[in-house]
């Protein structure tokens, strides 16, 4: 099967090269991933599409440092991440990824300030810095005024950008998101998606998002599609986005 | 310190449970805070230097008398400022659920324990009437006796020579007691041992202890070895202590307080553990992709262990520390009600030692459920498997 070329943006800033996923549940043997090769480049905002099953939330996760390849070589900015150990591999997420989720997985006690900061207790930050650096992320998202409300507070839409704000108050390298509108309404969705895409192109956040939805897909710069473990077809979204 | 709002997030997920176990965690270690002290106050060794009045009594058992005689040969070692005796009665009025103490006492005792009140006119009528006794103000109130009233008591243990267990009491004095700490001494009542000693079939001529007032409180130690080194090796020998001692002992005689009480916090702690035990389990298993989350966004594994041990160490020691402060606020009352006969107090020792239970009992109760939480896996917590 053929796969398609990715089409470089700048220089790729992951790089993947032949990797495939086994999984082993007692006897049965379930290959996932199949000599998947990938380029994504700084600044691109792929978004990645494909029937359940087919493979494209197990290649979000090593791509994001969740998960690691049976075989083949992943390097992100640089560095091989494949073979780094658990603990090296939490250091480098912290460092280096910022996550958004379908079910936003905020922590129902924390308010949204606390939530957004919790990727800065990581590192060597003041608690004043913190809590700035954390004030400008929501701000960035639109919600300021909301700093100090709970997740039950918010509307679903309001959980996925403090998610987001969470994501970026680091300053990661990659912004990986699975199925981010996959739990909003319609309007919701697109208040989300044209935020990310604003990230990205404003901000210049590479971004790489799993999603069913080709409306969602629409927003990104480019699509592949994943089947049976493959990448079978890569498509360029419209220049501008919806 | 920048992890505690994280650890205190935890904590407030699920409050009514939280609250409920912090309950729980409180009333145990309220339970600990009074047992202990109530152990620490029979256990601990004390000595009879500093205290100014000794109790003398039978070496064997405090169920064995000594001989009356004893007062002079006591009253001539040096040291001694005054003695007196008492005798332990043990009657019974009206019905045997009506306990309080009564005693047998001889008619210098209020001088050597001048924290009975009694007006003078009262002193001089208990001395003057033969069968004359005196109450405390609350033993009188329980029982609605005025001055004059005859108090009948039957002598469960000693029956009178007129063949009856009857023994027949005028009523002549109610004291009060102004230290709050005896304030119990006013449920007691006291009669004249020249009365019982005469009346009696049993033991006549003997006492159940001595009271002994040292002349210099300093040399009450060395006052106390002299008196036991007079009567070593007679057919009667004895033991002199403090008071405080000597309620211990008395005490000690429904058995060993000390191992009861530890028996009784083993029981109490070891319900906790299962108890916070099992909430902290279900709680954290509540929290699994909570967890994920940290450790997607680069907790590692070490970090999501220590967080849940301090969540849970953290429940266990908020929840001690009000239980300790609620013993510590209880056990005046108690000591009040006991009349300063159990005069327990919560020592450094007690709140070192609950420290120390807290934390342990909270890293053991972690343990379990923070060892799951470090070894979830990312991918499949996040997928819900």
């Amino acid at each position: 099967m053929d796969v398609p070329a990715p089409t470089p943006i700048g220089e790729p800033l992951v790089m993947i090269r032949g990797v495939s996923k086994v999984y082993t549940r007692g006897r049965e043997r379930l290959e996932v991933l199949h000599g998947v090769d990938l380029d994504i480049p700084a600044g691109d905002f792929l978004a990645l599409m494909g029937p359940s099953g087919s493979g494209k939330s197990t290649l979000l996760n090593m791509i994001a440092g969740l998960d690691v390849p049976s075989a083949g070589t992943l390097h992100v900015a640089g560095q091989r991440i494949d073979r780094l150990s658990e603990t090296a591999l939490a250091r480098w997420r912290a460092a280096n990824v910022g996550f958004v989720f379908q079910f936003y997985n905020l922590l129902p006690a924390l308010s949204a300030q606390r939530n957004v900061e919790l990727p800065l207790l990581l590192t060597r930050l003041s608690a004043a810095r913190r809590r700035r650096n954390a004030a400008i992320a929501l701000r960035l998202v639109g919600l300021a005024d909301r700093a100090g409300h709970k997740p039950a507070e918010l509307s679903g839409g309001q959980q996925q950008r403090v998610a987001i704000a969470r994501a970026i108050v680091s300053d990661p390298t990659l912004l990986v998101c699975d199925e981010p509108t996959g739990d909003l309404d319609r309007h919701s969705a697109e208040e989300v998606l044209a935020l990310l895409q604003r990230l990205n192109r404003e901000h210049g956040k590479t971004m790489i998002m799993v999603t069913h939805d080709p409306k969602a897909a629409e927003f990104a710069k480019r699509v592949l599609h994943l089947d049976k473990g493959v990448l079978v077809e890569a498509s360029e979204a419209p220049a501008s986005g919806p | 310190m920048k992890y505690l709002p994280l650890v205190l997030a935890g904590l407030l997920r699920k409050k009514p449970r939280t609250l409920l176990t912090l309950l729980s965690v409180a009333a145990a270690f309220a339970l600990f805070g009074m047992l202990d002290a109530v152990r620490v106050a029979f256990t601990a060794p004390e000595t009879a230097t500093g205290i100014d009045r000794l109790i003398v009594s039978s070496r064997l058992s405090l169920t064995q008398t000594l001989p009356s005689s004893y007062l002079a040969r006591i009253a001539s070692v040096p040291g001694v400022a005054g003695v007196a005796h008492a005798d332990w009665f043990g009657g019974i009025y009206q019905d045997p659920k009506n306990f309080f103490p009564n005693i047998a006492v001889s008619d210098n005792y209020l001088t050597l324990h001048p924290e009975y009140e009694l007006p003078p006119a009262q002193q001089q009528a208990f001395l003057k009437t033969r069968t004359g006794a005196i109450v405390g103000a609350a033993l009188a109130e329980r029982f609605g006796w005025r001055l004059g009233d005859k108090i009948p008591l039957q002598g469960a243990l000693y029956p009178n020579k007129d063949g009856t267990d009857r023994w027949l009491l005028d009523l002549v004095g109610i004291y009060r007691v102004g230290d709050a700490q005896l304030r119990g001494l006013e449920r007691q009542l006291l009669f004249r041992y020249a009365y019982f000693d005469e009346g009696r079939t049993l033991g006549e001529g003997t006492v159940g202890w001595f009271t002994v007032r040292v002349a210099d409180p300093r040399q009450a130690d060395r006052v106390a070895q002299a008196i036991d080194r007079q009567f070593a090796n007679s057919a009667f020998e004895t033991t002199a202590r403090s008071e405080r001692d000597f309620q211990r002992s008395f005490a000690q005689q429904i058995g060993d307080i000390g191992l009861i009480v530890t028996a009784i916090m083993a029981a109490v702690f070891f319900t906790l553990l299962l108890l916070t035990g099992n909430t902290m389990a279900q709680a954290i298993r509540e929290r699994i992709p909570e967890l994920a989350v940290l450790k997607t966004i680069g907790f590692s594994n070490r970090a999501v262990l220590l967080l849940v041990m301090a969540e849970s160490v953290t429940l266990l020691v908020l929840g001690g520390l009000a239980g300790l402060v609620m013993a510590r606020l209880a056990l005046p009352v108690i000591s009040e009600a006991t009349s300063g006969q159990l005069d327990v107090v919560m020592a450094t020792r007690s709140w070192l030692l609950g420290g120390v239970l807290m934390v342990a009992i909270g890293l053991i109760v972690g343990l379990p459920p923070a060892l799951k939480a470090m070894r979830l896996r990312i991918v499949d917590a996040l997928a819900g498997r």
